[in-house]
Parts: C-alpha cells; sequence; structure tokens
C-alpha cells in the first residue's frame, strides 16, 4: 500500500499542461475521492473508475482512495483523465511495475464495461505529452492514428482498461472486448473547387491569385450574383499545401473541436462563419471548457465574411488582434487559453443595403446616407488590414458562354513560384511572404524603389487620396504582382496595377 | 432468529474473539439505547473503542465496510457519546476511538476477517 503516480494532459487552448495523477490508499472504510480542481465530469470519473475496474476483472482496493491531480491549483476538466486515474488507484496496491507507470502519459475516458472511449484534444495533447519528454502514450484504440501523427513518442493503443494494466505487468485475464470505434469523419469534399468554373472576371482572379501569392487580405464589392462566394471558396484550392508543423496546427484544432482526426489534412482549411455569429463564436469560448472559435479553425487557412457589413461590429473588431499577432488569447478565471490564429481574411460586401449601387441597367432605391453607413460598418481599423479591395460587377451576357481561362493548377504553380521568389528575396529578413513585410523597411530598406517606379504611389500620396500606411500596403502589393509576373523589382505598371487594386472600394 | 441475524450474531462472536485475542479488555456487547446498539465496547490499552462489526456471506451485495459510510459513522460517534456519558467511570480521561471489522463468509468460525483501525 503506497501512492502511486502517472501522468496525463489537461488542455487549455492549444496547449496542453501535463498533469501528475497521483493515487493512496488510506485505511479507512471504502469510499474515492479526487482532488485538484475537478470538474462534474472528471468528479464522475469514481463511478466509471469503480464499474471499469469490476468489469475488467481488477480489484480496486475496498479503503478510502484520494486521487490528486497536480498542479492541484489549474482547473481540469472532462472524461480524459479517466484512465490515468484507473491505473493510479488499481496501482495503490501492487501488481503494477511503479516505474513503467511513472514513465507513462494516460489519456482516453472509460466505459462501464471498462472499454476506453475516444476523447477530444488527443494530438495536442501527445505534442505537449512529447514537448514534455515523454516517450509512451496510451491512448484509446479509436485515436489512435490521431496519437500517432506526432514523432517520436510509442503509442499504446488500448481496447480496454485490462490491456492498459497488462501492459504496466497486472496480472489480468484478457477481457474479449471489441474495441470502440471511431467516431465517422465528417464527408469533406475530397477535391477543391476549381478555379477554371469562375466565368468572366479576369481581373478578380488575378486579385485572388495576387492575394495567394503575397498573403494579403482581400475585400471584395459587388452586386449579389457576382460571384463573391464562389471566388473566395476557390482560395484554399491555389493556396500552397499545408508544411508539416501547420498540418499539425490545423489538425490540432480540428481535434479539440472534438472532430476524428485520422490523417493530417494539407489543404488549407475554409471557414465561413455565418453573419450572425457572436464574438464568442469567431473567437472561441466557454466558461471552463474553452472551445476554439472560428478564428482558430481557419489559422493557416482562409477566414470568408460574406456580408462583411452585417457581422456585429464588435465581432468583427475581435478580428484586429488575431491579425496582429497570429494568436488568440482567451483569459478564463485560473488560466488562459491560447490558440492560433494565422489567417487569411476574406471579406464580401454588397456596395450598399439593397446591392445594386454602381450596377449597370440597376436601379439603386437607397438613399446616400444608407450607403455610406453601410459601407462604414467595416470599421477604419480594420480595412487597414485588407491590401487588396476588389470591386466585381455582375457577368455580362456575351462573357457568360465562355469559360474561364485560369486552373487551378496553372494558379496554383504561378503561386507557388512567386511565393518562392518571396521567400528567396526576404531570407535575411524574419519574414516570408509580402504581406507581413515591414513598411518602412520597404520603403527605405535596400530593396526600395527607385522614383521612376514609385511615380504613381508618390502621386497619390502627394493628392492626398493616399495615406502613408496606404503606400505602404500597396508597395506590398506590387511587389507581390512583380513577383507573379517574374520582374526582379515592382515596375511602373505593377505600382499602377497595385494603386489600382489598392483603391477598389474605399480612399 | 432469522438467518442474517444468525449470521451477524456468529460475525461479533468472531470479532470479539479476535478483539480479546489481540489482549484487549471487553467491556460491552450489544449495548443499546433509544438511538441505536453499539456492536462491541473494548478497551485497546488506555483507548476506549467503540467496534463496529459487520457481516456479509459474500461480496456480491458489495463489501461490508462500504455499509459504514459517513452517515454510519456518525451515528456510531453519537452512540460512543451515549454510552460514554452512561459510563462515566469507565470512561473518564480515555480517548474514544472508533473500528470496524469486516467480516466475510458463510462460516464466522472460518470467514475472512479484515480490522480498520481509527475510521475517520
Amino acid at each position: 500500500m503506497s501512492a502511486s503516480r502517472t501522468w496525463s494532459v489537461a488542455l487549455t487552448g492549444i496547449d496542453g499542461a501535463i498533469v501528475e495523477v497521483e493515487a493512496d490508499q488510506s485505511n479507512q472504510t471504502p469510499g474515492f475521492h479526487i482532488i485538484g480542481l475537478p470538474d462534474s465530469a472528471l468528479r464522475e470519473a469514481a463511478s466509471r473508475v469503480h464499474n471499469a475496474s469490476a468489469n475488467c476483472g481488477l480489484a480496486l482496493s475496498r479503503r478510502r482512495i484520494t486521487v490528486n491531480l497536480s498542479p492541484a491549483s489549474l482547473p481540469k476538466q472532462g472524461s480524459g483523465f479517466d484512465v490515468a486515474i484507473a491505473v493510479a488507484a488499481l496501482a495503490t496496491d501492487g501488481g503494477m511495475d511503479e516505474d513503467s507507470l511513472a514513465r507513462t502519459v494516460h489519456l482516453g475516458e472509460l466505459g462501464l464495461d471498462g472499454r476506453l472511449r475516444p476523447v477530444p484534444g488527443v494530438l495536442p495533447a501527445v505534442l505537449a505529452a512529447a514537448r514534455a519528454g515523454f516517450e509512451r502514450i496510451v491512448v484509446p484504440h479509436a485515436n489512435a492514428d490521431e496519437a500517432r501523427l506526432v514523432d517520436g513518442v510509442r503509442v499504446l493503443a488500448a481496447a480496454s482498461l485490462a490491456e492498459v494494466a497488462r501492459a504496466h505487468g497486472a496480472d489480468v485475464a484478457e477481457v474479449e472486448l471489441e474495441p470502440v470505434p471511431r467516431p465517422a469523419a465528417a464527408a469533406g469534399s475530397a477535391e477543391a473547387p476549381e478555379l477554371a468554373d469562375v466565368i468572366g472576371q479576369p481581373e478578380a482572379v488575378e486579385a485572388l491569385i495576387a492575394a495567394a501569392a503575397g498573403d494579403h487580405h482581400l475585400l471584395m464589392s459587388g452586386p449579389p450574383g457576382a460571384g463573391k462566394t464562389m471566388l473566395a471558396s476557390r482560395l484554399p484550392g491555389i493556396l500552397p499545401p499545408l508544411g508539416d508543423e501547420a498540418a499539425i496546427q490545423v489538425a490540432s484544432v480540428r481535434s479539440l473541436c472534438g472532430e476524428p482526426v485520422e490523417a493530417l489534412v494539407r489543404r488549407p482549411p475554409f471557414e465561413a462563419p455565418h453573419h450572425s455569429a457572436s464574438v464568442a463564436a469567431l473567437v472561441g469560448g466557454g466558461s471552463r471548457l474553452v472551445r476554439p472559435g472560428a478564428i482558430a479553425r481557419a489559422t493557416h487557412g482562409v477566414l470568408f465574411l460574406d456580408e462583411a457589413g452585417e457581422f456585429p461590429a464588435h465581432a468583427l473588431d475581435a478580428l484586429r488582434q488575431p491579425l496582429e499577432t497570429g494568436s488568440i488569447v482567451i483569459h478564463r478565471a485560473g488560466f488562459t487559453a491560447s490558440f492560433p490564429a494565422r489567417f487569411q481574411l476574406v471579406l464580401a460586401t454588397n456596395p450598399c443595403p439593397c446591392g445594386n449601387y454602381g450596377v449597370r441597367a440597376a436601379v439603386c432605391e437607397c438613399p446616400p446616407m444608407a450607403i455610406r453607413r453601410y459601407l462604414g460598418r467595416l470599421s477604419g481599423p480594420l480595412l487597414d488590414r485588407v491590401d487588396i479591395e476588389l470591386r466585381l460587377a455582375r457577368v455580362s451576357v456575351t462573357q457568360a458562354s465562355r469559360s474561364g481561362v485560369v486552373s487551378t493548377q496553372a494558379a496554383r504553380e504561378r503561386i507557388a513560384q512567386a511565393r518562392d521568389r518571396a521567400a528567396h528575396r526576404l531570407r535575411e529578413t524574419p519574414w516570408r511572404v509580402n504581406a507581413r513585410v515591414d513598411g518602412t523597411w520597404l520603403r527605405s530598406g535596400p530593396l526600395a524603389l527607385p522614383p521612376v517606379a514609385r511615380r504613381p504611389l508618390d502621386a497619390a500620396l502627394h493628392r492626398g487620396s493616399l495615406t502613408l500606411r496606404g503606400y505602404d500596403r500597396t508597395l506590398r502589393l506590387a511587389w507581390t504582382l512583380a513577383d507573379l509576373d517574374g520582374h526582379s523589382a515592382p515596375t511602373v505598371h505593377d505600382v499602377g496595377r497595385a494603386l489600382y487594386m489598392k483603391k477598389g472600394i474605399t480612399p | 432468529m432469522a438467518q442474517k441475524d444468525v449470521l451477524g450474531r456468529a460475525g461479533e462472536d468472531r470479532a470479539a474473539a479476535h478483539l480479546a485475542g489481540r489482549g484487549w479488555r471487553l467491556l460491552d456487547r450489544n449495548w443499546r439505547c433509544r438511538q441505536g446498539e453499539l456492536d462491541i465496547v473494548a478497551l485497546d490499552g488506555p483507548d476506549l473503542v467503540v467496534v463496529e462489526v459487520k457481516t456479509r456471506r459474500t461480496i456480491g451485495f458489495g463489501h461490508p465496510l462500504e455499509a459504514v459510510d459517513e452517515r454510519k459513522r456518525a451515528r456510531l460517534w453519537r452512540l460512543a457519546m451515549a454510552w460514554a456519558a452512561a459510563h462515566p467511570e469507565l470512561a473518564r480521561g480515555r480517548e474514544i476511538r472508533l473500528d470496524a471489522v469486516a467480516v466475510i463468509g458463510a462460516d464466522a468460525a472460518t470467514a475472512k476477517l479484515e480490522h480498520v483501525v481509527d475510521l475517520r
């Protein structure tokens, strides 16, 4: 009879904290107490552990068992600690290899029959354990593929508590139990939508390619039916595939949302929250268990806000911090949760409430004030971060019969080349894509443009139609356009085009 | 006497023999008052010990000690105080302790016996 210890992981946001699970027996009437700030689901682990042990032929001590989850001050929630609590409690009677327990992290929920049930957040938990130096991890059978995405750890995918106990040297008979099946993955379309489906709109396609190449945020304005949603949904397909680290982060966020993760998805995610979304839906929330919101789910991908003007103003302003820092931090009593939030923002809006303002052969019935107010809903600080402002028109009859010219494949190749060129040029700097480059460095650094090339920009600045910040943004975009066309530096032509794209809607 | 009471009685005898064998001085058996009954009251060295004995044929319906829960412990403490009040000459100056003995088996003479010292 002694204290036994093993390990598990408490998740706060995408970061996991290693939790030591200690169990001790005292010579008292039978009882089972869990301490260390458990929530209700975790407190109920006592009953699950009791029945699961009995049904696996494992004898839980008939004395008082106290389980402590340390650090005791960190709030812990959910059923993922069940397995760690069970093995620690069973080990208080001896009969298990203490050393083996102390080197293993256990994750998983117990069923009353003793089977291990899948839990959300296995991938970030295994990552945290691997970072903390653990090499052996027990996960439910249904989470096996997800846990094996992490390199450098040995994963034991167990179907039942008896199997886990046997792995630690307990003398227990084999129990024939069907492993709990993994929930079916959501049926996602295998292929990204094809860019060539976009008919007409050559300027828009070009702007979309520029946005993808330079990681520029994009605002589209156009009447209903102009193809804003169609264009935005084609952006993930032309973005370069995710690298290992990015793909793991994307999968981690999916895992935290409780979606089954089987393999790394290389296509950047596409999130399009409805415009009634609250701040909590966008940034993530919840009182004890913080769930990632649309921003976190869009990390390393595209966040598309259709009818951007209809979003509540404070919801849009919640985007400003993640746009600046690339992560989102949520504070709750006792802990803070952080999620990655490095996404490409695509905003779409109608030109006015009725949608017909500025459209040929259509009559806009909105009073001028309504039009101004409508565009004014997108706050200045948010628009400041948007590099490309695109004005879309409806496709005319003559164009409608023609098919699109740029295929997804061709666009992807052009974008990859442009990104390579930018990365090569910026190899001495902390930046990798044009949209992130510091404005001062761009204006007066080693790559400052000659006055001849800057002329359209300088003229716009003098005229007062461009702010200095807008100047920087246009310059960044000009570099992206130059990268796309294979120029070594932006020409007057590139700068002119950039100016046109920047000044699409707002001054 | 019902079958269960026969078993319970046999379990208490077995427990009493066990405690006497350990050198305890038994003071009282099945002491009753309005609040209930104490199985065994004994002296373990200087301490006054109130012992609750629980006997079960098998653990199919749970371990006997599981029946000694929070509520039962509180009641035993009240009874212990009542006994001490009724026997001031024996209780004065002594520490009072609560023990539990579980007897598991159909035949009390050969049954398994577990003794938990100092319930809290």
